[in-house]
């Protein structure tokens, strides 16, 4: 099958108001509406345009580092019971699957005449991303991060900054990413003119999701040549972690017109859904409306969003992308809750077993995969292959994996 | 356009009076649900004419520093949709219009028919949706068809004249026109896109516009009252709560800013 000939089944998702089922759309305020059409047209425009696609080709080859590996991880398929392919975009430049969508959004800032870009972060990554597009681009950058996020990711505020970025410490609400996704809105809102907000994930009001999705597909486009060439076959399942859902969407879309090929979302389960404190918004959420689009959402009875808990910054987010509960709906992937402690424990042993620190969030998607092996394995009679997308690299955990194993030097 | 609303017929002897109509908003439980009921009788009391109340929600993406402030304050009080109703019936029982004004999802998780019934007996006369749009709107198109209540979208000074013209055709009772590009909150200046903005929606409609984002004084609303049918003011009537040692002094401080602003749009500035 051609690629062309994959892209078209997907490309009716979302409808042309930006909605996948019942979920995504737009709930914006009027404001922002003429932003999100020439946005959304500019992203049709681009998409089309050789000459565009070429030059985001070459930025991602020359610049970003990719096609990145994917590597047959030995000895942690021996533990796994299954064989194991990591999708390497730990090696990314910036070390992280955001690099894609940040340089396909700067070059969509640069076509639209926009100078500024605005963005909110969490642990930071998103935000370093985009500070590092910024600088090559040439664009104003103001970051947003709660203040809780800025204490604990000092070194990220520090990158950041170095990278001529401005970063704002937001202090209200949870003072944490969904507080800084408000704030950014609240720039755009104001600055829509010149400044181009540059979401860190598959969420938000069309046409964020599908713009996000587009640049990021590249993940799996790869992974599935490279998994053709490297075992004659598809492989049976696809893992990823899910935040916003950037990153599984990213692999999963090159495999949605492949029945054969499970796909697996992994949700931050924190300390275990039943005790209210995750980050699990479709296996522990509900419909509803959150910055800008329908999805999953974690909230009470009345609607108000309710903070999320991981240990995973990445990953605290109370909502997903729209996609995500489209294909949640559908049953074409499946969304499972990994806790904390299960996260962490599949950290430790890819570190231990093939020398390759992941982020944390990452680590979700592995404690997903050693769960999942036994049943596929169960399930197809024989040794099942499976393709886990490594989103990034543990640099940025080191303090927090380092606190949680006790294993830091006491001063 | 359907049959006249009841908001529709205080404009109507507003604009016989040959001035505007304050329109004030507080947001529902600040600082308690008893706190807030206070607060808008008074309101009422000093020259008010329409109370805007504010649905409190955990991310009003629309909304400055004080209304997340005051929000917050709300909702850290326990306030919820129902007590929210009941504040509408109470000042609604002063005999002054109650529209409320709402981010979606708590409308979306009250059920919106279920909500539109609820607010509709409670004596509310409609809602205004800041982050709900004609395209997204079509539940709440028939749930407010079905119970007889207002609609009032936004437009903005970066809406199309399509998007314009689009939008205003779905409100109903009156249109709310943004002043500014950004979020509420009290300005020194008033933006001079609203005048232009207020004459294009005019230019579709017969509907009352009203202006609200960044007016403070009473200046203000005389100037925004020479080109409106309401003037919207919300943050400048909502800080008088927060700054104040206590609720007596808040409610003299806001008694004061609704008697200045009341003055204002009895007086527009040709
Ligand atoms: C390495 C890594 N993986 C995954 C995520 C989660 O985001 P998403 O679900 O959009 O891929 C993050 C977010 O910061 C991340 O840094």
């Amino acid at each position: 099958m051609s690629a062309d000939a994959l892209a078209a089944p997907a490309a009716q998702f979302p409808d042309a108001a930006g909605h996948f089922g019942r979920f995504g759309g737009r709930f914006v305020p009027e404001a922002l509406v003429a932003a999100l059409d020439e946005l959304g047209a500019a992203h049709r425009a681009a998409m089309a345009d050789e000459q565009f696609r070429a030059e985001f080709d070459a930025l991602l080859r020359d610049y970003a580092g990719t096609p990145s590996l994917l590597y047959e991880a030995h000895r942690f398929s021996a533990r796994a019971g299954a064989r194991v392919l990591l999708k390497r975009e730990d090696l990314n430049h910036t070390g992280a699957h955001k690099v894609r969508n940040v340089l396909g959004q700067a070059l969509l800032t640069r076509r639209m005449g926009k100078k500024r870009v605005i963005a909110e972060t969490g642990a930071g990554q998103h935000g370093v991303a985009t500070a590092t597009a910024a600088a090559l681009f040439d664009l104003d950058c103001v970051v947003y991060m709660g203040q809780v996020d800025t204490e604990r990711q000092a070194l990220n505020v520090a990158r950041m900054r170095m990278l001529g970025a401005t970063v704002v410490p937001v202090t209200n609400g949870s003072r944490t990413l969904k507080d800084a996704m408000n704030e950014a809105m609240r720039d755009w809102v104001a600055n829509v003119d010149d400044t181009h907000y540059l979401i860190g994930t598959a969420a938000g009001p069309d046409p964020f999701p599908r713009l996000v999705r587009d640049f990021v597909r590249g993940i799996g486009d790869e992974a599935r040549a490279q998994c053709l060439e490297l075992t004659g076959a598809l492989p049976d399942a696809i893992t990823a972690c899910v935040g916003g859902g950037s990153n599984a969407l990213g692999i999963f879309h090159a495999f949605t017109d492949d029945p054969q090929v499970r796909l697996y979302g992994f949700e931050a389960g924190g300390e275990g859904v039943a005790t209210g404190r995750h980050a699990a918004s479709i296996t522990g959420g509900s419909a509803g409306v959150l910055h800008g689009t329908r999805t999953y959402v974690l909230q009470d009875a009345d609607g108000q969003t309710q903070e999320s808990h991981s240990i995973s910054a990445g990953l605290d987010y109370p909502g997903v992308g729209p996609e995500h509960a489209w294909l949640h709906d559908t049953g074409r992937a499946s969304y499972r809750p990994v806790t904390d402690a299960e996260a962490m424990a599949a950290f430790e042993l890819l570190c231990r077993t093939e020398g390759i620190i992941p982020a944390i969030e990452s680590a979700h998607a592995l404690a997903g995969t050693l769960a999942v092996a036994g049943e596929l394995a169960a399930e197809l009679g024989r040794q099942p292959t499976i393709v886990v997308n490594l989103s990034g690299r543990g640099d940025k955990d080191v303090h927090t994996a380092g606190e949680y194993f006790g294993i830091l030097d006491k001063e | 356009m359907s049959e006249r609303s009841r908001i529709g017929v205080v404009f109507d002897k507003a604009r016989a009076d040959g001035r505007a109509l304050l329109v004030g908003c507080m947001p529902a439980g600040f600082p308690t649900v008893e706190g807030s009921i206070a607060a808008m009788k008074t309101m009422i009391a000093a020259g008010v004419d329409v109370i805007e109340l504010e649905i409190p929600y955990s991310d009003p993406v629309m909304d400055g520093p004080v209304i997340q402030r005051a929000s917050g304050i709300a909702l850290a009080g326990g306030v919820r949709t129902r007590d929210a109703l009941r504040i509408v019936e109470e000042v609604a029982a002063t005999g002054a219009p109650v529209a409320a004004m709402t981010y979606w999802n708590p409308i979306e998780q009250y059920g919106v028919d279920a909500f539109a019934r609820d607010l509709a007996a409670a004596g509310g006369t409609g809602m205004v949706t800041p982050d709900l749009i004609p395209d997204e709107a079509d539940e709440w198109l028939a749930a407010s068809d079905a119970y007889g209540l207002d609609r009032t979208f936004l437009v903005a000074p970066s809406s199309t004249d399509e998007r314009l013209a689009m939008t205003v055709a779905h409100c109903r009772g009156f249109v709310y026109a943004t002043a500014l590009m950004g979020v509420t909150g009290a300005r020194a200046q008033i933006s001079q896109a609203a005048p232009v903005l207020v004459s294009r929606v005019r230019a579709v409609t017969d509907l009352p516009v009203g202006v609200g984002l960044g007016v403070g004084t009473g200046a203000q609303a005389a100037a925004v009252a020479g080109y409106a049918d309401a003037v919207i003011v919300g943050s400048a009537l909502i800080r008088c709560l927060l700054d104040a040692p206590d609720q007596e002094s808040g409610l003299s401080a806001l008694r004061a800013v609704s008697a200045e602003l009341a003055e204002g749009v009895r007086n527009p500035t040709p």
